[in-house]
């Protein structure tokens, strides 16, 4: 075993590695796709749904699922090739991306049909509202499920995140989580060039969130974050989680301009031996 | 047919209110979200019955939409009603994506509609929602003409629909003529009035005023047939080809944009189906102003008498 195994996460950082390989693959064939943010997000994803919500790949509309609400629709890849990972589909699928007919659309789209996928999203800022919706739904039936939703940081400048942001805490949603995957770039460049967020954490206890920082390449950190979230009892939780863009691949990390573009094949099966290693 | 007669004026709203309560005490998944003027909407009856299914979240219409649709994903019935201008062009990407592209169960109350709001002048006055909302794939349109129609129709958009549901109504009290025992069937025109001279096709209020311009005609032997199109999307497009064969000539009125309204939507089947004259009796590319409800119908053009006027020049266009 490498040394990565030695602290306890073996098994999370392998999983990591096969689903980044499988976005730059999926990426590289469909021709176009966003590289950065999803392998941003692919750690996130990964303690997600390999070591923090309920589910059963094999029963996707099992009704004691815990919800995982992707509301940055354009990192779908990540999405796609974690779902895959986790049995949902064959990984082959992966490789239909884009494509025409495909059930793996640019952005998620329900009406394709794929196992594990719920909610069609791609504009930005309306993910947090679904599930603040979803979460008041289940605490009207007094069901305990969870409800966790991926952000990014570019999208929080849409202000209806805040809109859903002031309900979360009015409402107390405490079963509600959300990620954001704070890589600090968007297509334009640096946030807090476009148009700064900071102070984010504060902002988010200013609204009366629960507000937890983590390492988003840290499955320690992450998993220690999520477990906080678990032991709040009135407001909602927000992990920002503090990540790279393009993480895993050296060439291409903190840079902006790979936010929205694929590899070449060629590139790609660099990428692939780098994430692999 | 039986002539229809007002029983008293009566708001829209009002009706929508009670269909609401209804359909509320007969399914307990129906919902109701709050963008604060929950009682100007008429959705006070529902919230004060079932306080534990009402659920406030302030003046954020985007998040309203949002937060139904996620209620629909965990099995509710979700009805998010304020004033059309904001339920539906507010909030359009949020019910086109969240909503429509989901295709989730929710029904969205557009109140205030058409110039007939009166004195808080054109910001409220919804006269586009039609056609913002008719273009939505997956979306259902309904605008019933009188109080006991609304009724009908949240109940009938709650158990009738299984996708996203528009469902626009007025402010002012206005003519109540329509009966429980006439029904609401989605997607079928309401033949009010017979004749084969020719078609008016309608909507909303100007359904009460297109009976009374079919009872002047019918005073001079021109007997017009009336169909109230309570459902805008899906449109009862055998009802109108018929119309277009039998009748030859259509004058279309609504309170709304003549420009993507029921206008359009009307030739849009006609033009393909079976061309004839048409004339359009609504409002024409501008915005509408404060003012007594009626005194601002007549000023825009939406009364019987300017449905006469229309009927007459399509009539005279189809004798040609």
């Amino acid at each position: 075993m490498n040394q990565r195994s030695e602290n306890g996460f073996g098994r999370l950082e392998a999983l990591a590695r096969s689903i980044r390989q499988s976005v730059i693959r999926s990426l590289a064939e469909a021709g176009s796709g966003h590289l950065g943010g999803s392998m941003s997000s692919a750690d996130i994803l990964t303690a997600l749904y390999f070591s923090v919500i309920k589910h059963h790949p094999a029963e996707p509309t099992w009704p004691g699922r815990d919800r995982f609400i992707l509301s940055i629709g354009h990192i779908a890849p990540v999405l796609y090739a974690t779902l895959a990972e986790a049995g949902y589909f064959p990984k082959e699928e992966l490789l239909t991306l884009r494509k025409a007919g495909s059930r793996l659309q640019g952005h998620p789209g329900r009406d394709h049909k794929l196992p594990g996928l719920e909610l069609s999203a791609g504009s930005l800022g309306q993910g947090l509202s679904v599930a603040v919706g979803m979460a008041i739904a289940f605490r009207m039936d007094g069901l305990a499920n969870r409800i966790y939703c991926l952000n990014g940081d570019g999208e929080l400048q849409e202000g209806s995140v805040w809109e859903a942001a002031m309900s979360a805490a009015h409402h107390k949603l405490d079963k509600l989580c959300l990620i954001i995957d704070r890589n600090g770039l968007q297509i334009d460049g640096s946030t807090e060039t476009v148009m700064a967020l900071e102070p984010l954490k504060k902002k988010f206890e200013a609204f009366g969130w629960n507000t937890l920082e983590c390492d988003g390449h840290d499955f320690r950190s992450l998993l220690s974050a999520f477990q906080k979230t678990r032991l709040e009892t009135s407001r909602p939780s927000v992990i920002i989680a503090k990540t790279l863009m393009g993480k895993g691949i050296k060439s291409i990390e903190g840079d902006y301009r790979w936010h929205g573009k694929a590899p070449s094949k060629e590139q790609a099966e660099e990428m692939i031996k780098e994430v692999a290693k | 047919m039986a002539k229809l007669v007002n029983r008293g004026n009566k708001a829209t709203k009002t009706g929508f209110g009670e269909g609401l309560l209804e359909a509320g005490i007969a399914n307990g998944s129906v919902v109701a979200v709050g963008a604060d003027i929950t009682a100007s909407v008429g959705v006070d009856l529902f919230a004060s019955k079932f306080p534990s299914r009402f659920i406030s979240l302030g003046i954020a219409e985007q998040n309203c939409v949002g937060v139904a649709a996620g209620m629909a994903l965990a099995g509710k019935i979700p009805v998010f009603a304020t004033y059309g201008v904001f339920s539906a062009l507010r909030t359009t990407d949020q019910v086109r994506i969240s909503l429509c592209y989901n295709n989730l169960h929710v029904i969205i109350g557009g109140a205030h509609a058409g110039v007939s709001v009166g004195p808080d002048g054109a910001t409220h006055q919804a006269l586009e929602d039609i056609a913002m909302m008719r273009v939505l794939p997956n979306m259902t349109v309904l605008s019933p003409c009188d109080a006991t129609q609304a009724r009908l129709a949240v109940i009938a958009a709650v158990e009738q629909c299984s996708g996203p549901v528009y469902l626009r109504f007025g402010r002012e009290a206005m003519p109540d003529f329509t009966t429980t025992e006439m029904g609401f069937a989605i997607g079928k025109a309401q033949l009010l009035h017979h004749g084969n001279d020719l078609a008016i096709i309608t909507t909303g209020h100007m359904t009460w005023e297109a009976l009374r311009a079919a009872y002047e005609l019918e005073k001079e032997g021109i007997l017009a047939r009336v169909l109230n199109i309570h459902t805008i999307k899906p449109l009862d497009q055998t009802a109108l080809v018929e119309a277009a064969r039998e009748c030859g000539a259509i004058v279309t009125a609504e309170e709304h944009q003549v420009a993507g309204g029921l206008g359009s939507a009307v030739s849009e089947v006609i033009s393909k189906y079976h061309p004839v004259p048409m004339e359009f009796v609504g409002m024409n590319d501008r915005f509408g102003e404060s003012g007594p409800p009626l005194e601002l119908m007549r000023k825009f053009g939406l009364t019987a008498e300017n449905i006469i006027t229309a009927c007459r020049k399509a009539l005279e266009r189809k004798l040609k």
